[in-house]
């Protein structure tokens, strides 16, 4: 019958992991991230998989470097304060130039916060989180099928470049059903010359280790793996426009604000206003170039997040202040609606706007 | 379809037991039954009964809910008022309840009474284009284990054929005949079909046991 099925976005993003070939698990529950763990535990033996409950999120994460570092696809999940608690791990798999997949389905924050969907681990996923010199490649889906589909890109090019990959969701794309199809992206597959899983008969021993006693070596290793950053940010960002030919506008949204400001935009556009959105579906590498080439066209952008503003630097120096950049947002767990957005283009239009 | 006084909605997570029992209690309402919907739900935390809560009121159909639903207090919590389900026998009650053999735990309290008296229908929700409710086999798995916690057997079967609003007749017949060989296998009679609005009309050419449903809004962003 269909080729299509129903799923929510935390389970289809689960099947696609499978699909990408992870068959290493380990997670903690947490709404509104759950099904994650929930559709893994139900999956994973089903295929001779390991689903593991760890008995904290740090002990999850450490996991993760273990399978990683014999060079298998591993991956995590959780949600904000979970995500807090993994960071440590986080920038250990940075330093050990591992491979891996962690995601993220935002809740409201900061500390506990609460369950609702958010967008406020923006500065958490793209400016650290962790310590030391790393980066993560974020990606930020915004609809079911993305789900879906960025559990492939996410592992794909975590085993490019030897970095973990960070699918950056929110609650409402954790939760919210849309029909999906199934098909399996492209998998590929990179040698793993470094994994810890036996010498092979070679001389020489792999070793997995973020630590260095010379701090010239350490140097060594940060600036080369900046060099893999630089090719990231050359050859893998992602973005969408939508309606930008003669926009005078720019929103810039991701993720659920995306979905949210899409439909803004077309109302704005019913009313004979010039808007158009560019959405990052990598924040990083940050789509700098499109933004920049857009501040050369566009009056002003207006960037709308689940946050109070934290991707509004970003797009201040993607764009070279050239334009004036404004915002709006909903934080806490309040998701805005269409009009909210179409009444902060409207004051943009009429000079009433206060610039961030 | 509607002859009752208890009305049950279990199934497979994400099946639309919200969806249908809202939907359910809606069309008691317009028979003028006097009538409550329980919001039994202790797994899912968004997506709820108190999303319809305006439509509900207006039909005059009485919302029982955690008061913490939708809330950022995140606990498996039923309202004290639930017992009127199985004490106030002048009211239809119609249960929302959560998905699975986890969420069919909620009825831990009530499947003594409600067996008792004997006067309900469960009704098993299927919709065959969930991942794991797409085979006759993963329908009766969930079935199996959701008897084995709720202590209430099912009496019917509902079929909740849809892929959101990518919906078409074809999916609805294909979730029809579906529901029908899954009801042959487990001797449990198809009791009706789900069917949005726009639909209704044209599947109603083809079979009469239609319950006309319409969407519970959540945001203009979906």
């Amino acid at each position: 019958m269909s080729e299509k099925v129903l799923m929510k976005g935390n389970e289809a993003l689960a099947e696609a992991a499978i699909m990408a070939g992870c068959k290493h698990y380990f997670g903690y529950p947490i709404t509104p991230q759950t099904e994650v763990a929930a559709y893994m535990a139900k999956r994973m033996p089903k295929i001779g998989g390991t689903f593991l409950q760890a008995e904290s999120e740090i002990a999850a994460i450490n996991m993760v470097i273990g399978a990683a570092s014999c060079g298998v696809r591993a991956m995590t999940s959780s949600s904000s304060p979970g995500i807090s608690l993994k960071s440590e791990g986080i920038s250990y798999l940075a330093g050990c130039e591992l491979p891996a997949l962690i995601v993220n389905v935002q809740r409201g924050g900061p500390g506990l916060g609460g369950i609702q969907p958010s967008q406020s681990d923006y500065f958490q996923a793209t400016k650290g989180g962790g310590h030391g010199d790393y980066h993560l490649i974020v990606l930020a889906p915004a609809s079911v099928q993305e789900m879906f589909d960025m559990a492939f890109k996410g592992f794909n090019l975590a085993d490019k470049y030897r970095v973990p990959a960070m699918i950056l969701a929110d609650g409402t794309m954790g939760q919210m059903m849309e029909p999906v199809s199934l098909d399996a992206n492209a998998i590929e597959t990179y040698d793993k010359p470094w994994a810890t899983k036996g010498t092979g008969n070679h001389e020489g021993r792999n070793v997995i280790n973020s630590l260095s006693l010379s701090p010239a070596q350490l140097e060594e290793w940060n600036v080369s793996r900046y060099e893999r950053y630089a090719a990231i940010e050359r050859d893998e960002v992602m973005y969408e426009e939508f309606m930008m030919d003669d926009a005078e506008i720019c929103v810039v949204a991701f993720g659920i604000a995306a979905r949210v400001s899409k439909n803004a935009v077309v109302a704005a556009r019913k009313q004979g206003l010039k808007v158009g959105m560019i959405r990052p579906i990598t924040l990083w590498p940050f789509p700098k170039e499109v933004l920049n080439k857009a501040a050369d066209k566009v009056k002003a952008f207006l960037s709308v997040e689940l946050n109070m503003g934290q991707m509004v630097d970003d797009v201040k120096l993607a764009t070279g202040c050239k334009k004036p950049v404004y915002f709006y947002g909903r934080t806490g767990g309040v998701i805005m609606s269409p009009d909210e957005v179409l009444s902060a283009i409207q004051k943009i239009e009429k000079g009433e706007a206060k610039q961030w | 379809m509607f002859d009752k006084r208890v009305a049950l909605f279990m199934g497979h997570y994400g099946s639309g037991k919200t969806f249908c029992a809202v939907n359910y209690a809606l069309a008691l309402a317009r028979k003028g039954f006097p009538v409550s919907i329980y919001d039994l739900d202790i797994v899912n935390p968004y997506f709820r009964t108190v999303d319809a809560y305006k439509t509900l009121e207006k039909a005059g159909v009485e919302l029982i809910v955690s008061p913490y639903a939708e809330t950022n207090v995140d606990i498996p919590a039923m309202n004290a008022a639930s017992y009127k389900m199985v004490d106030d026998k002048s009211r239809r009650a119609v249960l929302d309840v959560g998905g699975d053999e986890r969420g069919a735990l909620a009825l831990g309290r009530f499947y003594e009474k409600i067996n008792e008296e004997n006067d309900f229908d469960c009704f098993l929700v299927v919709n065959p284009f969930r991942p794991e409710t797409r085979d006759i086999a993963g329908a009766i798995d969930v079935k199996n284990e959701i008897e084995t916690v709720s202590r209430i057997k099912f009496t019917g079967i509902v079929n909740n054929a849809n892929l959101g609003e990518e919906t078409t007749l074809e999916h609805i017949f294909y979730g029809k005949e579906f529901c029908e060989k899954l009801g042959e296998k487990l001797n449990i009679p198809v009791k009706f079909s789900a069917v949005t609005g726009r639909l209704c009309e044209k599947a109603k050419e083809k079979t009469d046991k239609v319950l006309p449903v319409e969407p519970i809004k959540y945001g203009d962003w979906l």
